[in-house]
C-alpha cells in the first residue's frame, strides 16, 4: 500500500550505478507527492586504464543527466551540489558498483555438501573469481594447501565452518593454514577474510588473523545449524567488504562512497534488495536476471528469502574470448536465426572480448549477439536454479520454479531493437513455466532503486508502483507431454470492455493476444492432455486468471518444456524466425 | 564522449615503470641503454614449501618440542640439516628434506620455504633506463614508432622487420616463410595456415606480426616459442592503413614486438616498438580523448572493422543502425571517400 504523500520525505535522490562498460545516474525526485524517476545520464566508466579511476566516467554520466533534465548537480570543479541550493543540486545519493574484474576468492569450509557449499553459494552472490577451495575432506598435505592457497593469489578469503556450539577444532586447523598463507604473502598483497563460522570462534579468529590479513570481518554464521542455511547476514557483510576491497584498488571510489555516506553496495547486491521486497508478497517467487558486460546475474526470491548468483564467465564482454570453455558452438548456434558459420561466431567471440561495448551494426552480428546473450543467460539459469530451494513449487524437477514475475535487465536485452526480440530472449533463455509476467528494466534503475534503498525504503516502492519497469507481457507457458500439433489449450481473452479473443493452440506453437497497456482482462484457459499451467495437470481457474495489458499483451508459449530445436538447420532458423514474427519481429 | 584510444604513432616517446612483484636486486644502471629482453633487476621467488610437525613427529605435546627445534625463523636450510633432535632414552631427529629458508617456527612446527627460484625481470621494450627505483626495477624510456595490437601470445623478442605482403590484405602462404627469413620478425596479412607458425618455429623466426589471425589458430600461436603479434583482429580482413603504411615504411628495421595479453584492468596491450632516433623527445601519446570532429578513427566492428577514417560529425541523440539497434553515433568518412554512420561504441581514436 502506498504511503500517504504527506509521510513523503521529499528529498530528491541521485544514484549512479558504476558498471564495466556503462556508468549510469539515475535521478529520483517527488511528483505530486511521490516519487518518480525522472531521467538518466549514461558514460563510458573509467574504472579500468588509462584512467584507472571511477570519477572520470561519473562525472561525464551526472554532465549528460544535466543536459537532459537542465538542472545543475555538479560544480564547476565537478563537486556534487549536495544538498540543494538555490534550486540546484540533490538531497541524497546513492551509489552501486560493477566495474573491475571479479575479486579472485579462496573459501574454505568444513564439509563439502554443508559449511563449504554454503560458503561457495556466498561467494557467488558477488563479483568473485573461485581461486582455491580448502575443506577438512580435502587430501592434500598442508604445506600443498598453504602453497596452493598461494598461488591462487586471492584478494579475499571467505571461511565458514562448525554450527553455533559444534565442531572447533577442525575449523581451527583450516584457520592456522589460512593464517600460515596469509604470513607467507607480501603484507600490500593479503586478502581480506570474513569468517561466517561457527560463532563460538569468532574471537579466536580476530586474534589469530587480524594481524595477518588487509581486513578482517566477522559475519553471524552462515550454517547455524547443519539443517539451517542463512546467507543474508553474511552477504550484507560480503557486500560492504567488496565496495571495501574496491576502494582499495580503484581511484574515486572513496568520493563516490562519500557522497552516498558510506553506502556504496555491489550492484547485484542492490538488484538483490528489490528482488527480496518485490517476493515477499509474491505466491512464487520473483526472478531478476541481468545480462551485462562483465557478469551474468540471477536473483530469484521466494517469500522474502534470496537465491542470488553473479557468473563473471558468462558476461558479454571480456568473458567472451573464454566463453567455450563454459558451453560448446552448437549450444550457440542453435539460437541464431541466420545460416552464419562456426569460425564467424568465433572471430565474433574474440572481437566482443577486445571491444566489450560495441554494439552490432549490421543484422547477421545482432543475431549472433543475441544468440550469446540466449546462452549465457540459459547457462546462467540452469547453473543457478540448483540453489533454489527446494520447496520452491515447480512442475518437474528438470525444469524452471514457478514465478509470479520475470524482470530482465542489461544491454542486450534493453537495446534490442525491438521489445518482441527482448522478450523471446528472455523465454528462451529462462523458459519459464506457467502464468508469469515478463518485465524489462528498459532504463536500468533496478541497481539505482537498491542501491536508494539503503538512503530512502519509501523511493524504490514508491517509483515500482509508478511503473519504473516495462509490462512485456503475460506469458502462459504449458508443459505437458504430446507430439508437436496436438492441442493443448482452448484459451479465450475477454477484455474489461467485453471483446474477446479465442485462441487454439497446439504443443510447439507460439500465440500472441494483444491486451494493450492500460487495459484489463480476463485470461481463460481450458488446458487438455493434461497440460499444466501451474494448476495442476489439466486444471484451470473457472473464473479465469486476471491479466493486465502490456506492451506484447498475452503470449502462450507452447513450444514445450525443455524447449528442443528441429534437427534440420534450415527447419530450425525458420522456426526462430517464426516465433519471432509472432511477436512482432 | 569519451573515446578509446589506439596508438599507431610513427615517433613518440613513451616511459614505462617496471618493477619487480617482490624487493630485489637492480641490475640496470642509470642512462644504461637497454633492450627489450634485458634484465634490468632480479629477485627470489619461493616455488613451494614444506611444513614440519615436529610435534607430531617427536609425539610429544607443541610446547614440549619448542625447546628441541634447532632454527629460527629467516635461518638458511640445508638439505639433512637437522632441524630438531629430541633428547632422551630414544631420542630422534627431525631433518630438513630441502635446502631452504625458514619462514615461521612455532606451536610445535616449521615451516620452510624451498625451490627458490630466480625471477629475472626484464626491460620489456628497448630504450634507456631514465630513473632507477631502488629494490624495485626501474623506468624505461623509449623513443621511436609505436604501434598498437588487439591480441599477442604473451612472448617477447627482436628482430630486424621483413615485410613479406604487398598489399595490407594479403593471405600469408606457409610457402612465403623459408630459411632467407630466419631470425627475422615478419610483417604479414591475414594467416590462416597453421604451417605458417609451425614452419616459423622450426627455422626460428623471432616474431610475427600480422593484420589478421584465424580463430581457430590460437592454440597454436600459444605454444608458439616466438612472439605473434596481431594488429587488427579474428578473421580474414586487411591491416589498416595507417599501420600498414607506417610498418612498411620502417621494414629491415630492429623492431620489438611486446606480445603480451590485452589486459584493459591492468593496462597492457600488445605493441611494436621501432626504435628510431631524434633529437628531442618527442610528445607522449594520448591516452584518452573525446570525441571530436577530425579525428582519426578506427572501426572496431563490422561492416568496416579494422578501416581508418575521418570523423566529420556527432549525430544528435541516438541513430538507427542497420541492425535496428538506436544508439550514439557518429558521420564517418572512409578512406575511399563513403561517408557512413557508426555508433561510437564502435569507434577508437587513432593517435
Amino acid at each position: 500500500m502506498l504511503m500517504p504523500a504527506s509521510l513523503v520525505d521529499a528529498d530528491s535522490l541521485l544514484a549512479v550505478d558504476v558498471g564495466t562498460v556503462t556508468t549510469r545516474a539515475m535521478f529520483f525526485d517527488v511528483v505530486e507527492g511521490h516519487y518518480r524517476f525522472v531521467a538518466s545520464g549514461q558514460a563510458p566508466s573509467t574504472a579500468a586504464a588509462p584512467f584507472r579511476d571511477v570519477s572520470e566516467g561519473v562525472r561525464w554520466a551526472i554532465e549528460n543527466l544535466q543536459t537532459v533534465t537542465g538542472r545543475t548537480f555538479l560544480t564547476n570543479e565537478h563537486r556534487l551540489i549536495m544538498p540543494i541550493q538555490e534550486g540546484m543540486g540533490v538531497d541524497t545519493f546513492a551509489a552501486s558498483l560493477s566495474a573491475g574484474p571479479a575479486i579472485r576468492t579462496a573459501i574454505v569450509g568444513l564439509l563439502s555438501d554443508v559449511s563449504l557449499e554454503s560458503v561457495q553459494r556466498l561467494a557467488r552472490s558477488t563479483y568473485t573469481l573461485p581461486v582455491e577451495a580448502l575443506g577438512m575432506n580435502d587430501r592434500r598435505r598442508s604445506d600443498e594447501q598453504i602453497d596452493s592457497l598461494l598461488q591462487g593469489n586471492p584478494e579475499l578469503i571467505l571461511i565458514a565452518g562448525g554450527t553455533d556450539g559444534g565442531a572447533t577444532r577442525s575449523v581451527q586447523s583450516l584457520l592456522e593454514l589460512v593464517g600460515l598463507a596469509c604470513y607467507l604473502m607480501p603484507k600490500d598483497k593479503r586478502p581480506a577474510v570474513l569468517f561466517a563460522g561457527n560463532k563460538k570462534l569468532a574471537r579466536e579468529v580476530k586474534s589469530s588473523l587480524e594481524s595477518l590479513t588487509a581486513s578482517l570481518h566477522i559475519s553471524p554464521n552462515l550454517r547455524p545449524t547443519l539443517e539451517v542455511e542463512d546467507l543474508q547476514p553474511a552477504q550484507r557483510v560480503l557486500a560492504d567488504l567488496y565496495a571495501q576491497i574496491r576502494r582499495t584498488q580503484m581511484a574515486g571510489l572513496e568520493e563516490l562512497n562519500s557522497w552516498a555516506a558510506n553506502l556504496l553496495v555491489p550492484t547485484a547486491y542492490a538488484c538483490g534488495r528489490i528482488i527480496r521486497f518485490l517476493s515477499q508478497d509474491s505466491q512464487f517467487g520473483i526472478l531478476g536476471v541481468d545480462i551485462g558486460a562483465a557478469s551474468t546475474s540471477v536473483i530469484a526470491g521466494f517469500g522474502g528469502q534470496l537465491a542470488m548468483s553473479v557468473y563473471p564467465q558468462l558476461g558479454l564482454g571480456e568473458g567472451m574470448a573464454n566463453f567455450l570453455r563454459y558451453t560448446s558452438m552448437e549450444d550457440i548456434l542453435r539460437w541464431i536465426p541466420l545460416d552464419i558459420p562456426a569460425e564467424t561466431v568465433q572471430a565474433y567471440l574474440l572481437t566482443k572480448a577486445i571491444y566489450p561495448a560495441s554494439v552490432p551494426v549490421i543484422a547477421e552480428d545482432l543475431a549472433i549477439e543475441q544468440g550469446l546473450a540466449r546462452q549465457a543467460l540459459h547457462l546462467a539459469v540452469k547453473t543457478a536454479a540448483k540453489d533454489f530451494p527446494s520447496g520452491a513449487s515447480r512442475p518437474s524437477s528438470q525444469l524452471m520454479p514457478y514465478f509470479d514475475l520475470i524482470l530482465g535487465g542489461g544491454a542486450a536485452l534493453t537495446q534490442a531493437p525491438t521489445l518482441g526480440q527482448s522478450l523471446l530472449m528472455l523465454l528462451d533463455a529462462v523458459q519459464p513455466v506457467g502464468v508469469v509476467a515478463m518485465f524489462l528494466d528498459q532504463n536500468n534503475l533496478l541497481p539505482a532503486l537498491g542501491a536508494a534503498a539503503g538512503r530512502n525504503p519509501l523511493l524504490p516502492v514508491q517509483v515500482i508502483e509508478a511503473g519504473a519497469f516495462l509490462r512485456l507481457a503475460t506469458v502462459v507457458a504449458p508443459v505437458v507431454s504430446v507430439k508437436l500439433g496436438t492441442q493443448i489449450l482452448d484459451v479465450r481473452l475477454v477484455t474489461a470492455d467485453g471483446n474477446e479473443t479465442r485462441v487454439s493452440v497446439k504443443q510447439g506453437a507460439m500465440e500472441l493476444l494483444p491486451l494493450a497497456p492500460g487495459q484489463d482482462g480476463q485470461l481463460f484457459i481450458r488446458p487438455q492432455q493434461r497440460a499444466d499451467i501451474g494448476f495442476g495437470p489439466g486444471r484451470a481457474p473457472e473464473g479465469g486468471i486476471p491479466v493486465t495489458g502490456a506492451v506484447l499483451g498475452v503470449v502462450i508459449d507452447a513450444r514445450g518444456r525443455p524447449l528442443r530445436f528441429p534437427a534440420d538447420q534450415v527447419r530450425r532458423r525458420e522456426i526462430i524466425k517464426k516465433w519471432l514474427w509472432t511477436l512482432g519481429g | 564522449m569519451l573515446a578509446p584510444v589506439t596508438h599507431i604513432l610513427p615517433l613518440t616517446t613513451v616511459c614505462r615503470e617496471r618493477l619487480l612483484p617482490t624487493p630485489g636486486r637492480l641490475i640496470a644502471r642509470m642512462d644504461q641503454k637497454v633492450g627489450p629482453t634485458d634484465v634490468i633487476a632480479e629477485t627470489t621467488i619461493g616455488q613451494k614449501h614444506v611444513l614440519l610437525d615436529v610435534a607430531r613427529a617427536f609425539r610429544l605435546p607443541a610446547e614440549a618440542v619448542e625447546a628441541m627445534i634447532q632454527v629460527k625463523s629467516g635461518d638458511r636450510v640445508t638439505v639433512n640439516q637437522t632441524i630438531a633432535h629430541s633428547t632422551g632414552l630414544m631420542p630422534q631427529i627431525l631433518k630438513s628434506p630441502a635446502d631452504g629458508r625458514v619462514m615461521l617456527s612455532g606451536g610445535g612446527q616449521v615451516l620452510i620455504e624451498v625451490g627458490e627460484s630466480l625471477y629475472e625481470l626484464q626491460a620489456g621494450m628497448p630504450g634507456v633506463v631514465t630513473r632507477l627505483i631502488p629494490e624495485r626495477g626501474a623506468e624505461i624510456t623509449f623513443r621511436g614508432a609505436l604501434v598498437q595490437g588487439v591480441w599477442g601470445n604473451g612472448r617477447l623478442d627482436t628482430g630486424l622487420m621483413l615485410p613479406i605482403l604487398s598489399q595490407p590484405d594479403e593471405t600469408l602462404e606457409a610457402s612465403r616463410v623459408d630459411v632467407s627469413l630466419r631470425g627475422s620478425v615478419l610483417l604479414a596479412g591475414y594467416c590462416g595456415d597453421a604451417r605458417v607458425i609451425r614452419t616459423g618455429a622450426e627455422l626460428p623466426i623471432r616474431g610475427l606480426l600480422l593484420a589478421s589471425l584465424a580463430p581457430a589458430l590460437i592454440p597454436l600461436a600459444q605454444q608458439a616459442p616466438f612472439p605473434i603479434l596481431v594488429i587488427d583482429g579474428f578473421g580474414q580482413r586487411p591491416m589498416n592503413n595507417v599501420a600498414y603504411k607506417l610498418l612498411t615504411t620502417n621494414s629491415k628495421r630492429e623492431t620489438t614486438l611486446a606480445a603480451v595479453s590485452y589486459d584493459r584492468h591492468k593496462g597492457t596491450r600488445p605493441e611494436v616498438f621501432i626504435p628510431l632516433p631524434s633529437t628531442q623527445d618527442p610528445p607522449a601519446p594520448r591516452d584518452s580523448e573525446v570525441f571530436a570532429p577530425d579525428q582519426h578513427v578506427r572501426l572496431c566492428r563490422q561492416p568496416h572493422l579494422g578501416e581508418i577514417g575521418t570523423l566529420l560529425t556527432l549525430q544528435p541523440g541516438l541513430t538507427s543502425l542497420p541492425s535496428g539497434v538506436r544508439v550514439p553515433a557518429a558521420q564517418v568518412k572512409l578512406e575511399n571517400g563513403e561517408q557512413i554512420l557508426v555508433p561510437l561504441a564502435n569507434l577508437e581514436v587513432v593517435g
